[in-house]
């Protein structure tokens, strides 16, 4: 059944034909039309999950926790200040070992205030734990929700899956997307069952205090190697996708980057913008791909090393900032590179905070200036801001 | 033999790690006496958090779930839903917090549980300061009290404010019940554990847990304290029906709050004029509880 949707409604249904068994949801813009679609399906009949309009984020997170370690399958959703308000129950989610999904629609974080799109709230949750989906479009948000709980959900992974989408770009915004039978869906997805639970027929303490000769480091090694194990199981979780369903996903959604001498890689909906622009690019034979990275964490570092070793210059476009350094999704890729014989020129360009557009016209002038960098042989800065207003005097300190 | 007023069944077993007299302890394993083994409790930063033992051990017959220090509220909710959405409504959900994380970190998550009506019992064990992480102050703490973070000294930095009256707070939510209860009575605690249990929503019960590190005194008079705290009207034993307030143990002999003062470390400093205060907010507060009874017990069904 097709049906022309927001990004927000997409993850609703995702929610419900997953059938979420309890939801835990606070209000937040660009969020709300997430909880309201739910509300909305509750008031028609049509979907029955335990919704626990909870007094903030805080406590959404605390619930659904409780809920999932109970035996339930689990479902919130959030925006930037929300997440941030999580953080401490986001450590505790992966800890816990409990699969909840999340939809976070990315949001700048205020002051000044900003509900546009802006990727610092959920690349600020990086070390929680928690596998991190980013969607380019409202399809991938709703398909990525039903792949986030067969992932999270495997039982040698166990662990929360945060699925994004772009403030606006793309939770306000409606195109068609295809919703499944719920048949499908059910043959897809089982129920949720783990291997232990809350109970009081067979009672264990979940949790309780472990000294430093003990099990923490060793549980949190299993964190690591879940996650690991993750990214394999993300791959083998969307094969069956499209087996099922005909839509296909990959880690890194590669654009024309086979032949490419420049990549530039980036995070969301600036995909499709850059995609329309690399066409254009490739016409007049600038030999350019743009490279999406869907999965962020676990973070897929062979494919990265892979696809950027074929390249002469890599630029990564970063929506957000890690201030006192430079974008973070720069700093992986750097990472990523660093281990290789050789590595190709790389430059970041920070783009789009707190919503700014990221236009056509910006990927074009970004390739612009990559291809002066390759004829140079050397980059001219390591950072830098597009579109800014006034100059960039900081980052002549950081000139090569 | 003679018939028990306390159930048999033991539901925390030997090999907690609290310390010699604490009263926390004795509201824990009073409250599963009243509730019984088909029970899940979730249990924050505090005290009780570390009382069962090191992982993996455990001297618990119940399920327990740790959890973040602000959040028993929700998480309660949260295994409540889950079991209603599993079928499971026969099992009851317990919250088991201390003071700091129910009058101040908590209280957030607490007043959400309570306005949405969920169907759990949260207990308080109050030993009125954060015991736990070393004796600091909590607004649960006595005014007047010395704490690591009210140390007195050449300032008189004491406790400045009164304790929060939490359960003045809980009716306001119109909550369908909440009781104070004392380690020194554990047949009417029991008996309040045993009513909640009935009751259908939230149910909020406020014990009073002596501490005998934090409030520097002998551990073996852990009972007799806190008798005196109810004695001396310090810590009435009550209850809040549906609104109605009903005191379920009025004193029986006169204790004086001096005397109670004495006995411990925490009050050591008080002069005797600091004393008198604190008698007099003791009688206004009684006198207070007492009208409150009266005039809620005049009144017709309230909700």
């Amino acid at each position: 059944m097709k049906e022309v949707v927001s990004g927000n409604s997409a993850a609703a249904y995702g929610a419900r034909l997953a059938k979420a068994q309890v939801i835990a949801a606070y209000p937040i813009t660009p969020q709300t039309t997430v909880v309201e679609k739910i509300a909305e399906f509750i008031a028609n009949e049509e979907f029955k999950p335990k919704f626990i309009k909870v007094e903030s984020e805080h406590s959404a997170m605390a619930a659904c926790i409780a809920a999932s370690q109970s035996g339930a399958r689990t479902f919130t959703a959030t925006s930037a200040h929300g997440l941030a308000l999580m953080h401490e129950l986001l450590h505790w989610a992966s800890a816990a070992r409990t699969p909840v999904v999340m939809s976070n629609i990315n949001r700048a974080m205020g002051p000044p205030w900003s509900v546009w799109a802006d990727h610092t709230d959920s690349i600020s949750q990086r070390d929680t734990g928690w596998l991190q989906i980013y969607a380019q479009n409202n399809q991938e948000v709703f398909d990525s929700i039903l792949i986030a709980y067969k992932v999270g959900e495997s039982p040698d992974i166990m662990l929360p899956v945060m699925v994004n989408e772009d403030a606006f770009f793309l939770s306000h915004t409606i195109e068609p997307v295809e919703i499944p039978e719920q048949k499908e869906v059910d043959d897809f997805l089982p129920p949720f069952e783990p291997e232990y639970k809350l109970d009081p027929e067979d009672p264990h303490g979940f949790g309780s205090l472990s000294m430093p000769h003990q099990w923490y480091m060793e549980l949190r090694y299993k964190i690591a190697e879940a996650h690991e194990k993750a990214l394999l199981r993300l791959i083998e979780v969307q094969n069956e996708f499209e087996k099922r369903f005909g839509r296909s996903y990959d880690i890194i959604d590669e654009y024309r980057c086979d032949d490419a001498d420049i990549i530039l890689i980036g995070i969301g909906t600036t995909a499709g913008t850059a995609q329309e622009e690399i066409d254009l690019l490739r016409e007049i034979g600038v030999k350019v791909g743009f490279a999406r990275i869907r999965v962020f964490r676990p973070f897929p570092v062979d494919r990265m090393r892979e696809l950027v070793r074929k390249a002469k210059f890599v630029g990564v476009l970063d929506r957000a900032f890690t201030f006192g350094y430079e974008g973070p999704l720069f700093t992986e890729v750097k990472a990523a590179a660093y281990q290789m014989r050789r590595q190709p020129l790389m430059k970041n360009y920070v783009v789009g905070i707190g919503g700014r557009d990221i236009t056509m016209d910006v990927i074009k002038r970004i390739v612009e200036n990559a291809l002066n960098i390759v004829e140079e042989g050397r980059i001219d800065r390591e950072v830098e801001w597009i579109d800014l207003k006034g100059a960039q005097e900081i980052h002549l300190r950081r000139r090569y | 033999m003679a018939k028990l007023t306390i159930p048999e069944e033991e539901y925390m077993t030997k090999g907690h790690t609290g310390c010699p007299g604490c009263g926390a302890c004795l509201a824990m394993r009073y409250v599963l006496k009243g509730l019984g083994g088909n029970t899940i409790v979730s249990i924050p930063a505090c005290c009780w958090a570390v009382m069962p033992g090191v992982f993996p051990y455990s001297n618990m017959k119940i399920p327990m779930l740790y959890t973040a220090f602000e959040t028993t509220g929700a998480s309660i909710s949260g295994i409540r839903a889950a079991l209603d959405a599993l079928g499971r409504e026969d099992i009851t959900v317990l919250g088991f917090a201390g003071d700091g994380g129910t009058f101040d970190i908590g209280i957030q998550a607490l007043s959400g549980a309570v306005e949405r009506r969920e169907n759990i019992i949260y207990v308080c064990y109050d030993n009125e300061a954060y015991m736990n992480t070393g004796v600091q102050r909590s607004s649960a703490t006595p005014v007047g009290a010395w704490t690591t973070t009210t140390q007195g000294g050449k300032a008189k930095d004491w406790k400045k404010s009164p304790k929060k009256n939490i359960i003045d707070m809980l009716v306001a939510h119109k909550i369908p019940y909440a009781a104070t209860a004392s380690i020194a009575y554990p047949e009417d605690l029991i008996k309040k554990v045993k009513k909640a249990k009935e009751i259908k929503g939230p149910r909020f019960l406020h014990i009073f847990a002596t501490c005998p590190t934090g409030w520097r005194m002998d551990p073996s008079k852990s009972v007799e304290i806190a008798k005196m705290a109810v004695q001396a009207k310090i810590f009435p034993l009550y209850e809040v029906e549906n609104g109605k307030y009903k005191i379920t143990r009025k004193p029986t002999k006169e204790v004086d709050v001096a005397d109670y003062l004495k006995m411990q470390g925490r009050f050591r400093h008080l002069t005797q004029e600091e004393i008198e205060k604190f008698r007099e907010n003791v009688e206004l507060e009684w006198y207070l509880l007492l009208k409150k009874e009266e005039f809620t017990q005049s009144l017709e069904k309230l909700w």
